[in-house]
């Protein structure tokens, strides 16, 4: 992998360097049409939010997004990656939070920050600006991950986002299992790394808060976009 | 700008957090072991003769090695299964081969422990007397095979992970293969052990046999372990 | 994405001209199994068994073979040559059914010479150790998933599958030698053959040969009529969540 990681990017709104595009976008599971062409295009260092009911396909997007899929129609291209090509060199530039958080029970939470920047070689300079970024104190850093509530392991997963920096984040209904609280702390930090030049993309029940957090809002419906709302 | 690191570092941060891991949640220790210790004992009561049992010991040492590899490689991968990490491993574009590797070498020295204790417990249990010179022998033999039984249990186990029903699969999958190693390291440890009324010098052969398996499993391993995680 | 015609049956003239090949040469092997070849010194008739039991064991081989080159072309591939990891699954299947024969072969065969159906002979027990490797790649083959993920899955179980075999047939080898030191007998399924026996056996193979492909074309092709009918399905699948309304609000 020969890209370099980022520097801040430019946060200029007439700027074509998309971070995602795709294309008219089928993404197969089984036998069922999960996404039944998808065209979506999100600019760099801004906040997205995906709405839709159950089964509309969001998680296949950011799962498309971040190379775990192939479209079997249509294109996809995640940080000017081809990703029904190869999207090996997406690798590392890219953070993924599904339903899971790639959290390993028995270890603590700053080893499992550890693990994760060490896989793209960052210090531990990286890993504690992420721990404190992501508002985790030092009482918490040497809990193991299996004590910790939802919410706190939420927030160990976004730092390994933060340590790794990844320039897209991709967030599949983070806010679940989170208490009010919780997640006005989580949009909080969401909206810091967007600011500070990363592009997240989040997916959600909760569209009131969806609404009113993201700059770019993308209405899913029967595996296709039915509406969008730029800021 | 810091690099990701190579295969071998990979390999070796995954390795050493698979194993402070199983340190902490002693899986292997608390529930393996005695599971195989017991198996040990039941193989008397199916045996019931002291003198064949002395003959057997070898056999009955590493059958139950080799069931306890599976229970061991299932749990391998079930802490990556638990949380979603073996995903987030592959978004974050670790190296298949390093993880491989890592993962491999880690639970090579779990069932190398676990080895030298059904060893032990063979001598205890089914009262042998081996002679002084078959210690190289013995621990020889014992590296290889569990390498390769090792390699085996890893790809195999990584493959079954992302799939429902693996439970009945990995066995089915796992048991044909090992047959070689279960075959060269009985015969190995019998020479060790004088069970056979071999001597000692017939082992080494054997433990050719096991070391080139080792090295095959090893080998196709690493090529094909990245296309078996892929999902 | 649908063809113009859709083919009414996996038979072309390429497979005709095998199948008639083959039934002639399986005539051929009868005549010379059964009637022409002579009878074995020790084993007197029971030795024709080899003439089945052989070519079976060698075209097992050949179909694994088969299906390991296609499992490394699907695993360099990424998995996205649908048609080689077809010829994959079709051949894995003939050679478990050819494995069942040698098996099944063998077996009578010792029970006829030896009075046991089973007493370790070292093809014998390689053979019965492969056939459920490979049952169990045809399990992996049955997984659900995508086209995709099934053809990547049973390559490596292919590629690994393959590299075993001559680690199998070697160290059972190692092991039976150990044992014929202490019997008188050799209790092995072999034979002094030469002349006539030899060009039977060579007939044999031929005619299994010939089988062998026949069964792989149209299997394959079956699958491939398969995979048509999912492409199919999913242009309806497409179509039908087009007009889909959803059950909730709209957003």
């Amino acid at each position: 992998m020969s890209a370099d990681r980022p520097t801040t990017p430019d946060r200029d709104h007439g700027s074509t360097d998309a971070a995602v595009v795709l294309e008219a976008a089928v993404v197969v599971m089984g036998a069922f049409p999960a996404l039944a062409g998808v065209d979506l295009r999100v600019r760099r260092g801004t906040l997205v939010g995906l709405r839709g009911p159950n089964g509309a396909g969001k998680t296949t997007v950011l799962r498309l997004c971040a190379g775990l899929l192939r479209p079997d129609r249509g294109t996809a291209r995640v940080l000017n990656v081809d990703v029904a090509d190869d999207p090996a060199p997406l690798r590392w530039r890219v953070g993924y939070l599904g339903h899971s958080n790639g959290l390993y029970d028995d270890l603590t939470a700053l080893e499992n920050v550890t693990f994760w920047a060490s896989t793209v070689g960052a210090d531990r300079g990286d890993v504690d600006a992420a721990m404190a970024a992501m508002e985790i104190s030092d009482r918490l850093r040497d809990v193991r991950v299996r004590h910790l509530s939802a919410g706190q392991r939420r927030r160990v997963a976004l730092a390994g986002l933060v340590a790794r920096r990844c320039e897209l984040w991709l967030l599949d209904e983070p806010h679940t299992g989170l208490d009010v609280d919780a997640r006005d702390q989580l949009d909080r930090l969401l909206r810091a790394g967007a600011d500070a030049g990363a592009t997240v993309m989040l997916s959600s029940h909760d569209l009131d808060r969806v609404d009113a957090m993201v700059d770019h809002g993308v209405d899913l419906v029967a595996g296709r976009v039915s509406r969008e709302v730029r800021r | 700008m810091s690099t990701p690191p190579g295969v071998v570092a990979t390999a070796r941060m995954i390795a050493a957090r698979d194993l402070r891991i199983e340190w902490r949640a002693r899986v292997v220790m608390n529930q393996v072991i005695p599971f195989a210790a017991v198996t040990m004992v039941l193989f008397a009561f199916a045996v019931d003769d002291t003198g064949a049992l002395g003959r057997l010991a070898p056999g009955l040492v590493w059958l139950t090695v080799m069931f306890s590899l599976l229970l061991c490689a299932q749990r391998a991968f079930a802490i990556e299964s638990a949380d979603g990490a073996l995903e987030a491993l592959r978004v974050a574009g670790v190296d298949p081969v390093g993880i491989f590797l890592g993962k491999a070498a880690a639970l090579a020295v779990q069932l190398l422990a676990l080895a030298v204790v059904m060893v032990l417990a063979a001598l205890i249990l089914y009262d042998l007397d081996p002679p002084a010179g078959g210690v190289v022998l013995l621990v020889t033999s014992a590296i290889c095979a569990t390498c390769a039984l090792a390699a085996t249990g890893t790809i195999y186990a990584g493959l079954a992970a992302g799939v429902s029903g693996r439970e009945t699969l990995l066995p089915l999958l796992v048991v044909p293969v090992v047959s070689p190693v279960l075959i060269g390291a009985t015969r190995a440890v019998e020479a060790a052990l004088g069970t056979g009324g071999t001597a000692v010098a017939d082992g080494w052969p054997w433990v050719g046999l096991l070391a080139v398996v080792a090295v095959a499993s090893a080998v196709v391993g690493a090529l094909t372990f990245g296309s078996a995680i892929r999902d | 994405m649908t063809t113009p015609t859709t083919p009414r049956s996996t038979g072309t003239r390429a497979t005709r001209v095998i199948g008639i090949a083959a039934i002639v040469m399986s005539a051929w092997l009868t005549l010379f199994g059964l009637v022409l070849s002579p009878a074995d010194v020790a084993q007197g008739d029971a030795v024709r068994i080899m003439y089945v039991h052989v070519p079976s064991v060698w075209l097992a081989y050949l179909a694994f073979i088969v299906t390991a080159i296609c499992s490394v072309w699907v695993l360099v591939a990424r998995g996205r040559v649908p048609g080689v990891d077809r010829v994959a699954g079709a051949s894995a299947e003939i050679g478990v059914v050819f494995m069942a024969v040698t098996l099944v072969s063998g077996m009578l065969w010792g029970r006829i010479t030896w009075g046991v159906y089973w007493q370790w002979d070292a093809r014998l027990t390689t053979t019965a150790l492969l056939f459920i490797t490979y049952i169990g790649y045809l399990a992996v083959r049955g997984l659900d998933g995508s086209p995709e993920q099934r053809a990547r899955r049973s390559a490596v179980v292919g590629v690994v599958a393959v590299a075993e075999i001559p680690l199998v047939h070697w160290s059972v080898r190692l092991w039976r030698s150990l044992h014929q030191e202490a019997t008188v007998l050799d209790t092995d399924l072999d034979v002094d053959i030469d002349g006539l026996m030899l060009f039977t056996l060579f007939v044999g193979v031929i005619a299994f040969t010939l089988w062998f492909v026949w069964f792989v074309l149209h299997r394959a092709r079956v699958m491939a009529l398969a995979a048509l009918v999912e492409e199919r399905s999913l242009d309806e699948a497409l179509a039908e969540r087009a007009t889909e309304v959803p059950a909730g609000g709209q957003n």
